[in-house]
């Protein structure tokens, strides 16, 4: 192989650069990427960065010491792939050939219809995004936050620290239930409540009222007004692989993969939180949509992708973190797998707790709220107690 | 009490740290002291360059230790970071043992401590 092609420079790009150079791959390396930054951690930027407690320069995730030889074209959105000749064209026309494409282009964030053309109403997915929204925090400030999941939470618990006023806005399901599971789910939405949030369940928009360009207020169906100086939807994710259509990479819920990141398409992977891996414990593909993925599986992929595949399946089990009013929480396995959930130390009043899911007597996943060290022992109990089991329990 | 241990801290005995066990000293800044599986003691600054996390909730593993957060790996020998996010050594401080009390001596550089974080903790 003499070119690399990575597609998507943020932390699942790189992690692909940085697994081909130590694979020994030394021929060209080219990074695309639609953002103008340079790679940079997301994580921060609905925790940290949001709160202004650390700057733009911190979030780098690159390591000015390393080398990868990479060419980088950034601000260069892909918008085709062209399997057979495996080329990438780029929205400006050029079209860049390669031997091996790695696909890493993330996800977006939802928006919703009725707020198009508002400029008080924002998403939270790039640094742009959080530069933009940090700017509306200001003690004081109403802000509405659209989705109860882990952006709209963590960004419900910065304003809240920031001294803004803030409505939570939560679906017909209990939040993360398809991570955690509809009991811990509230469990842990009472986080909001307890800490001054006004959480609305169940809240459905029916009406908003604008002046200009600006929202002042929406509508429930349930008659009540929430007026807000800005809003925040995180109404969750999607797979961006639009550019794929008329490829030949197969995408449903994101690209679909073998659990070694191949797509149909040969020489070409996906990554992150574009991919959608097949789960041998689930019996289907899933796509994590997580940081720790896309830290993850890229070395994986691209042992396969460089012809020396891993020959042991995954190890590592979906992860993912989340810091709430000061409480850190984790969580990794498969909530929905799980037959009963069992507190297993401290107690859910008060939010230190470590929960274990079981699906009979086989444990399937853990959930710690502010247990880091049990939560770290036992984490690794669980991923060999599962990397034993090769059936599906689905 | 030999010349050695005079500039040291006394820790605990070595008793009440297990082999595969890890301590958070409420040092400014913290420090991690492990006992490996192995028998050998390490002591290294307990937060994670990379943001904040205690390494002594991590997972060691011959002598390296994997931030519980994001999976950071530092050597426990050198304090060099051995798989990223992190980018930043941590300090490693010296380690004895002295008729069954650990002693342990803070190193005099300057800590990497992780954006937002003071020796004392939060900003």
């Amino acid at each position: 192989m003499k070119t690399l092609a990575i597609v998507g420079s943020s932390l699942a790009g790189l992690s692909a650069a940085r697994a081909a150079r130590a694979e020994g791959f030394d021929g060209r390396l080219l990074m695309i990427g639609d953002e103008v930054h340079r790679p940079y951690d997301r994580p921060p930027l609905s925790k940290d960065f949001l709160a202004g407690k650390v700057g733009q320069e911190t979030l780098s995730l690159e390591d000015p010491t390393e080398d990868l030889s990479a060419e980088w074209m950034l601000g260069e959105r892909a918008v085709a792939l062209d399997a057979g000749e495996r080329a990438v064209v780029l929205a400006n026309g050029q079209r860049v050939a390669a031997d091996g494409v790695v696909i890493a282009t993330g996800s977006t964030a939802r928006t919703l219809p009725q707020f198009e053309g508002l400029e008080n109403v924002y998403t939270l997915r790039t640094l742009d995004d959080a530069v933009a929204l940090r700017e509306e925090l200001r003690p004081g400030a109403r802000l509405l936050v659209l989705g109860a999941g882990l952006i709209g939470a963590e960004v419900a618990s910065t304003a809240l620290a920031a001294g803004v006023e803030v409505t939570l806005l939560g679906g017909p399901r209990v939040p993360l239930t398809r991570s955690v599971g509809a009991h811990m789910g509230a469990v842990l939405a009472g986080l909001h409540a307890a800490h001054g949030v006004t959480f609305i369940q169940n809240a459905v928009l029916e009406s908003v009222r604008s002046e200009g360009a600006r929202l002042l207020s929406v509508g429930l169906s349930d008659g009540r007004v929430v007026e807000a100086d800005a809003v925040l939807v995180a109404v969750g994710g999607e797979a961006a692989t639009a550019w794929l259509e008329g490829s030949g990479v197969a995408t449903a819920d994101g690209v679909i993969c073998d659990d070694h990141g191949r797509t149909r398409v040969p020489g070409v992977v996906a990554v992150g939180d574009c991919a959608a891996w097949e789960d041998q414990h689930l019996g289907r593909h899933h796509r994590h949509g997580h940081w720790n993925s896309a830290l993850t599986q890229p070395a994986r992929a691209i042992k396969a992708l460089l012809g020396t595949p891993d020959p042991q399946p995954v190890a590592t089990l979906p992860y993912f973190w989340s810091d709430q009013y000061g409480i850190r929480i984790q969580f990794s396995g498969h909530a929905e797998l799980a037959d009963r959930v069992e507190i297993e130390e401290g107690d859910l009043s008060t939010h230190t707790f470590l929960a274990a899911y079981y699906r009979g007597e086989q444990p399937i996943g853990l959930l710690s709220s502010g247990q880091p060290r049990l939560f770290g022992k036992r984490r690794r109990q669980l991923e060999r107690s599962l990397a034993a089991q090769t059936f599906t329990f689905s | 009490m030999s010349s050695e241990t005079d500039q040291m801290m006394r820790v605990c005995p070595l008793s009440q740290l297990a082999r595969g066990d890890a301590m958070r000293l409420e040092t400014r800044p913290p420090i991690a002291l492990f006992h490996t599986e192995e028998g050998e003691l390490f002591a290294i600054d307990d937060t994670c360059t990379h943001q904040d996390a205690s390494l002594a909730d991590g997972y060691v593993e011959g002598c390296e230790v994997e931030c519980p957060l994001h999976a950071s790996k530092f050597d426990l020998r050198t304090g060099k970071v051995d798989a990223p996010p992190a980018k930043l050594p941590v300090r490693v401080h010296t380690v004895e043992v002295l008729d069954g009390d650990i002693y342990l001596k803070e190193s005099e550089e300057e800590p990497n401590l992780p954006p937002g974080i003071t020796v004392d903790g939060h900003v």
